[in-house]
């Protein structure tokens, strides 16, 4: 702030603090008035008396004004003037950023040569990895790792990208960017290859959208292998396995066939520590696999 | 009616007469807006999936009808009723009333159409878009000369009290609306603000916390400053009392802005002078109380049977109850609790149903039977029910809001051992879900209240004509239905 700013500032707190100590003062001053008395003025019917200021009230203003005036000695307030504490909001946060993660370097120490299979049977460290997805997972996935409609469920044995511990970190830590192109295909086109796609799930059709379909599977083999299986390292889905992300009816399908897709899962590299990404990834695993886990 | 009223006469009261039918009207739409939003927080299929009847554009209409509809007709009706019968004058140019009573209603219209297509500045109180903003400056220029015209004509050496509050309250407001709305139109609906960042923040909460501050405080305490001496048949208990918490209030509302803005990008000192500043107006707040409740000094027993009595005394005590809770809230560390929860929401609606609309209900209850040159309301019985049934309203409505909101701020910012949060925002969620429940109750309680009030003033205005005195009241009656 330049010092003319300041100055500025300085003189409106100043001045509006001093006029209101000089009206308390000016209007409480003859206070001897006879209370009975009005101040002789009439209108519509509706007289004035001019009773004393009550002191409390006289007192709780000077206090709030007492309290100001010490308030904007110790803070900033007053212009460019920092305030004798030297505090500040960027100061407060800081130190409480300080403080949270000593916390949590002492809470998350006897998890670090843990491996992420091994995570995932502590108890305590699930209970952490718990709260840590409901603030930072359950928003997409939902609050059971559900999923819903374009967001992964994360509790079937289905995976999109790999499901060992280092691809979950991964997944976790740089986000993953799924890509179905735009194939611009004819909507003819469009519509028998929706088919074809129910069909590789199991669905019967015609053996027009058979032959058809299966002449024009290559190019999407490219991704979906050719078997139509999927490829976990590109993040292409497994489409003989009937579980629909984007949807399961025919117009879902056409719709992805004519547009494409992007997936995006965000990347959490910035938000969350390697040590509570390491927590999340041994929290999926135990979603996606609960009956194993318990056994083993 | 006094003697020396009467020669004074007449006045120009069918303005007044549209103003206040137009006031009741807009209660109940307001209100039944924010009962439906109310609703759609406890149970979200009340959005219906209509684009217009979502939270998110209903939102504003409520807020825009309640404050600027509701709130806003009755500061006209009563401004307008109490500077000619203080002034012994009627009002300076008329047909310019006139207009206004038009031309807000028009606003109002606009508002409703243009707020559930999605129309919206976005900026909280201050969301109609641009060609309405130009009508709204139109009017309140026009209000602004008819009002200050009046006082010119008077035929009183000195200013009643409530006029002060008055033309404190249009000034002001021609400037908040003026500035806060500067923008640059890029097509009838869009506009881009000429402020950016904090300082659009800050412009927006000068604004925000001044129409807090004198549409909803300063106007309405002009209104209280007529009405409670009036009804009670005292004399006003302290002239210099007036004179100190008048000046101290509109100085001091000024700097409360910034305390909307703690712990956001907002430069630390302005954080705390919104603050200290928000401290101190708590004695000049307290001063309008006190002066409308020692009004009654030596005549409390009318307390007793005058249920007009009753909403004007007990709205006295929401005031001095939600300025003692907003100083409070602007104090950083209980603000770093209550902000962004369900308890500023409780706030609001003390000072909204609390404080502003008793003394609305009061004033029309007080004012409509001499509009209508009757001798009373149809029913006093009536106005003791829609007391009873506000009170309990409010009550259910604030305590239910108190409760969830700390319950809110402290689950939110509850941290486990392992540095993490300890609650999902989820679960916040589904621990408030039964006081979401509770106010619409509360709410319910209110609008109930306001259909009593309807079915009276329908009563009292068309009782039987035989007691008419005042020129050209049926006139009036037709033209304010239609608004």
């Amino acid at each position: 702030m330049s010092n003319f700013w300041s100055i500025f500032v300085i003189v409106l707190v100043v001045g509006n603090i001093l006029g209101m100590v000089w009206l308390l003062f000016s209007t409480s001053k003859g206070s001897d008035v006879n209370e009975a008395e009005t101040t002789g003025h009439e209108w519509d019917g509706i007289k004035e008396l001019n009773n004393p200021l009550p002191r409390w009230w006289l007192w709780l203003f000077v206090l709030t004004i007492v309290y100001a005036v010490g308030y904007l000695y110790f803070y900033p307030g007053l212009g460019s003037y920092e305030g004798s504490l030297g505090w500040s909001q960027k100061g407060e946060f800081e130190q409480a950023i300080v403080e949270n993660n000593a916390r949590k370097a002492e809470f998350y120490a006897e998890f670090k040569e843990m491996d992420i299979p091994v995570l995932a049977t502590s108890a305590k460290a699930m209970e952490a990895a718990e709260r840590l997805f409901g603030n930072n997972c359950s928003t997409c996935h939902g609050s059971g790792g559900g999923g819903a409609k374009g967001f992964p469920n994360l509790t079937d044995d289905d995976w999109l990208y790999n499901n060992d511990p280092a691809s979950l970190v991964a997944t976790l830590t740089n986000g993953r960017a799924g890509v179905m192109p735009n194939l611009n295909l004819s909507p003819s086109d469009v519509t028998v290859m929706a088919y074809y796609v129910k069909h590789l799930a199991g669905d019967e059709v015609s053996e027009h959208v058979q032959l058809e379909g299966k002449k024009r599977f290559a190019t999407c083999a490219a991704c979906h292998g050719q078997d139509g299986t999927g490829n976990k390292a590109l993040g292409a889905p497994n489409l003989t396995d009937n579980v629909w992300l984007h949807g399961s009816r025919i117009a879902d399908i056409e719709k992805i066939l004519r547009e494409g897709k992007r997936g995006n899962m965000p990347s959490f590299k910035s938000i969350l520590s390697q040590d509570e990404i390491r927590l999340l990834s041994a929290y999926v695993l135990t979603l996606s696999s609960s009956e194993e886990a318990s056994a083993e | 009616m006094s003697e020396s009223l009467q020669q004074h006469g007449p006045y120009h009261d069918k303005v007044v007469r549209q103003f206040t039918l137009a006031t009741v009207l807009w209660g109940v739409v307001g209100m039944l807006v924010g009962l439906l939003i109310a609703a759609q927080l406890a149970w979200p299929v009340l959005n219906f999936d209509i684009p217009w009847l979502t939270f998110s554009r209903l939102r504003p209409l409520h807020t825009n009808a309640v404050v600027f509809a509701f709130g806003g007709s009755a500061l006209f009706a009563t401004s307008y009723y109490i500077v000619q019968r203080t002034c012994h004058a009627s009002l300076f140019a008329p047909k310019l009333a006139a207009f206004t009573f038009w031309g807000w209603q028009t606003v109002i219209v606009l508002a409703a159409i243009t707020l559930p297509m999605g129309f919206t500045q976005s900026k909280e109180y201050a969301e109609l878009i641009w060609p309405i903003d130009i009508l709204i400056t139109v009017v309140w220029v026009a209000y602004g000369i008819v009002f200050f015209g009046t006082l010119v004509k008077r035929k009183m050496p000195h200013i009643y009290v409530a006029n002060w509050f008055f033309a404190a309250y249009i000034i002001t407001i021609a400037v908040l609306h003026i500035v806060n709305n500067l923008a640059i139109p890029v097509s009838l609906t869009e506009s881009y603000p000429v402020f950016s960042g904090s300082v659009d923040a800050m412009t927006q909460w000068w604004y925000g916390h001044n129409a807090v501050g004198f549409f909803l405080t300063a106007a309405f305490l002009g209104m209280m400053y007529y009405f409670v001496p009036k009804q009670a048949n005292r004399p006003v208990y302290s002239y210099r009392l007036s004179v100190v918490h008048f000046w101290a209030l509109i100085s001091i509302y000024m700097w409360a802005g910034p305390h909307h803005l703690h712990y956001t990008a907002l430069p630390d000192w302005a954080q705390s002078l919104g603050m200290v500043f928000s401290l101190i107006l708590l004695a000049p707040s307290w001063g309008g109380m006190i002066n409308g409740m020692m009004t009654l000094s030596g005549a409390w027993h009318k307390l007793r049977d005058d249920p007009i009595l009753k909403f004007m005394i007990v709205s006295l005590s929401f005031y001095g109850m939600s300025t003692f809770e907003g100083p409070m809230m602007s104090i950083k560390t209980v603000n770093a609790l209550s902000h962004y929860t369900d308890w500023t929401i409780g706030h609001v609606h003390s000072g909204a149903l609390g404080w502003v609309a008793f003394i609305v209900f009061g004033s029309i209850y007080s004012m409509l039977p001499k509009l209508y040159g009757k001798k009373e309301m149809y029913s006093i019985p009536l106005i003791n029910l829609h007391f009873w049934v506000s009170t309990i309203g409010v009550v259910v409505y604030i305590a239910s809001m108190w409760i969830a909101g700390v319950m809110q701020g402290l689950m939110w910012r509850a941290v486990n051992d392992d540095g993490g949060l300890s609650y999902a925002f989820i679960e916040s969620i589904k621990t408030t879900y039964p006081y979401y429940v509770m106010r619409v109750g509360g709410g319910l309680l209110f609008f109930i209240g306001m259909l009593i009030m309807v079915y009276n003033v329908y009563k009292t205005i068309s009782k039987s004509e035989s007691q008419v005195s005042l020129e050209g009241s049926s006139v009036a009656s037709s033209a304010g239905v239609s608004a």
